[in-house]
């Protein structure tokens, strides 16, 4: 009788144990997914001005653009939640691809070597958003399912966990592409 | 999904060491034959499990490397290739694992392959026709079918079944010699036959078994594997039409790469040697777009 008590005793203390640690791992995967996004919204900030300056050499009569972009991306660097940091970077996006789309009116622009490298790196690094923000999401989701579940839940409570706020996908670039399983 | 997608890359994972354990058992058994023939005793046995575990352990650390020298890849110059690079760190984080090491082939046909033996030990090749014949997009498909393969550990058993048809060569040509080594003495002294007959037995049942090995690679690498990794593919970039329209071009292209040999062809995104064939390693290309296609709701 004893020994059935305190098997039942080892067998809640090793949940407890094997659960408080997977939330642990789980909130450093998120911590780890965001600071991915971070590392990467930065170098688009630091690569906005660099391309509008060379954009401005060929495309002077664009002045709304490269207002429009300068003050999305004072906004967006001075965004602190989540969700404001997302919507804002979700803006610059659209008007990145106004101004890829307005560069091509001017053939010269579009020859220019350090437009094209320019370019290139900024497809790097809005394609890099895109994935690492869909990656944080994949995890978030994770995190906040395990922590509602049930006996999970008790343990989540005790941690003061709480569930953590997805990164905002654009309205317009949910596009009709879906994939299932 | 994500859960699944665990699952198999743990039962990969298990299948592939028992895979390998068994391997290792059988020629064990094969050497314990020789070794018995021989009279070479405890130290011939012990030479011999000594052997065939470094022979493992070295060929799985540098399973990569025999790969990508083995087709000629050299490793892709960040500034030539730099948006190869670009699109493979991409994928990446899509996939949530560090980049692999970048290489080139310089091969006309469009293909590709990933090798290594984990994800932090991977490299991902691709060939100048594939580079020079796909857009971002379906370069993005490819990257991230080959992605798949390292993610889910398929890359792991690839290494294995190389490091086994590698062992398997090796004793093969070991018997073949000892074969005419037996013939020799035999000549040398009638009265004490047996052993070279028996070896050359062994080297005949080797020298047939290397080609049914390469039915046994292609039962491994399903082609069921392949359409998984189409799908893990489009679901790691969340487009399936990128993979889809480069596998076509890829279907398209009817001339069978300069490298292509019976060793390496599992390893490749699609067949090296053009042309639908019985046994192929691959599924038909149409049914793999077909596939595809389908996962879009």
């Amino acid at each position: 009788m004893n020994f059935l008590i305190l098997g039942i005793i080892l067998v809640i203390v090793a949940w407890f144990i094997l659960t408080y640690n997977n939330f642990v791992n789980l909130r450093n995967r998120v911590k780890n997914a965001w600071a991915q996004i971070d590392v990467q919204l930065k170098r688009r900030y630091d690569l906005i001005p660099n391309i509008v300056e060379t954009v401005k050499g060929y495309a002077k009569h664009e002045k709304e653009i490269f207002e429009n972009i300068a003050e999305l991306r004072a906004k967006a660097m001075g965004a602190t939640s989540i969700k404001d940091i997302g919507e804002s970077n979700n803006q610059i996006t659209g008007t990145l691809k106004t101004l890829f789309a307005v560069a091509e009116n001017y053939p010269e622009l579009k020859a220019n070597e350090e437009f094209l490298k320019l370019q290139e790196e900024l497809t790097n690094t809005e394609n890099k958003i895109a994935f690492s923000r869909q990656f944080f999401n994949d995890i978030v989701m994770n995190y906040n399912a395990t922590q509602q579940k049930i006996p999970a839940n008790l343990i989540a409570g005790m941690m003061n966990l709480k569930p953590e706020e997805y990164y905002p996908v654009d309205e317009a670039e949910k596009g009709p592409v879906k994939v299932q399983f | 999904m994500e859960k699944t997608i665990y699952e198999l890359r743990d039962s990969n994972i298990r299948r592939t060491y028992l895979f390998l354990v068994i391997f290792s058992l059988i020629l064990f058994g094969i050497g314990y034959f020789f070794v018995y023939e021989f009279n070479w005793g405890t130290t011939g046995l012990i030479i011999l499990a000594l052997f065939i575990i470094f022979y493992n352990i070295i060929t799985y650390v540098n399973s990569d490397k025999i790969a990508l020298a083995s087709v000629g890849a050299i490793p892709a110059d960040p500034n030539e290739y730099q948006v190869l690079h670009n699109v493979v760190e991409e994928i990446a984080i899509a996939a949530g694992i560090q980049k692999p090491k970048v290489y080139i082939m310089n091969e006309l046909q469009p293909n590709a392959f990933a090798t290594g033996r984990n994800p932090t030990n991977a490299s991902i090749c691709v060939t100048t026709g594939l580079l020079s014949m796909m857009n971002r997009e379906e370069l993005q498909g490819v990257v991230a079918h080959e992605m798949s393969h390292i993610r889910n550990y398929d890359i792991f058993l690839m290494t294995v079944i190389g490091i086994v048809v590698g062992l398997i060569i090796i004793l093969r040509s070991v018997a073949l010699r000892g074969m005419w080594f037996g013939m020799g003495e035999r000549r040398r002294n009638r009265d004490s036959g047996g052993g070279g007959n028996i070896i050359a037995i062994i080297g005949l049942v080797l020298a047939i078994i290397a080609p049914l090995l390469v039915i046994i690679i292609r039962a491994a690498i399903s082609r069921q594997r392949e359409y998984l990794a189409d799908a893990t593919g489009a679901y790691i970039v969340r487009d399936p039409y990128g993979l889809a329209s480069a596998l076509k071009k890829i279907g398209d292209y009817k001339k069978p790469m300069k490298t292509a040999t019976d060793a390496t062809a599992h390893m490749f995104i699609s067949n090296p040697f053009a042309g639908e064939r019985l046994l192929a390693t691959h599924p038909p290309v149409k049914d793999r777009i077909k596939r595809l296609m389908s996962l879009t709701v």
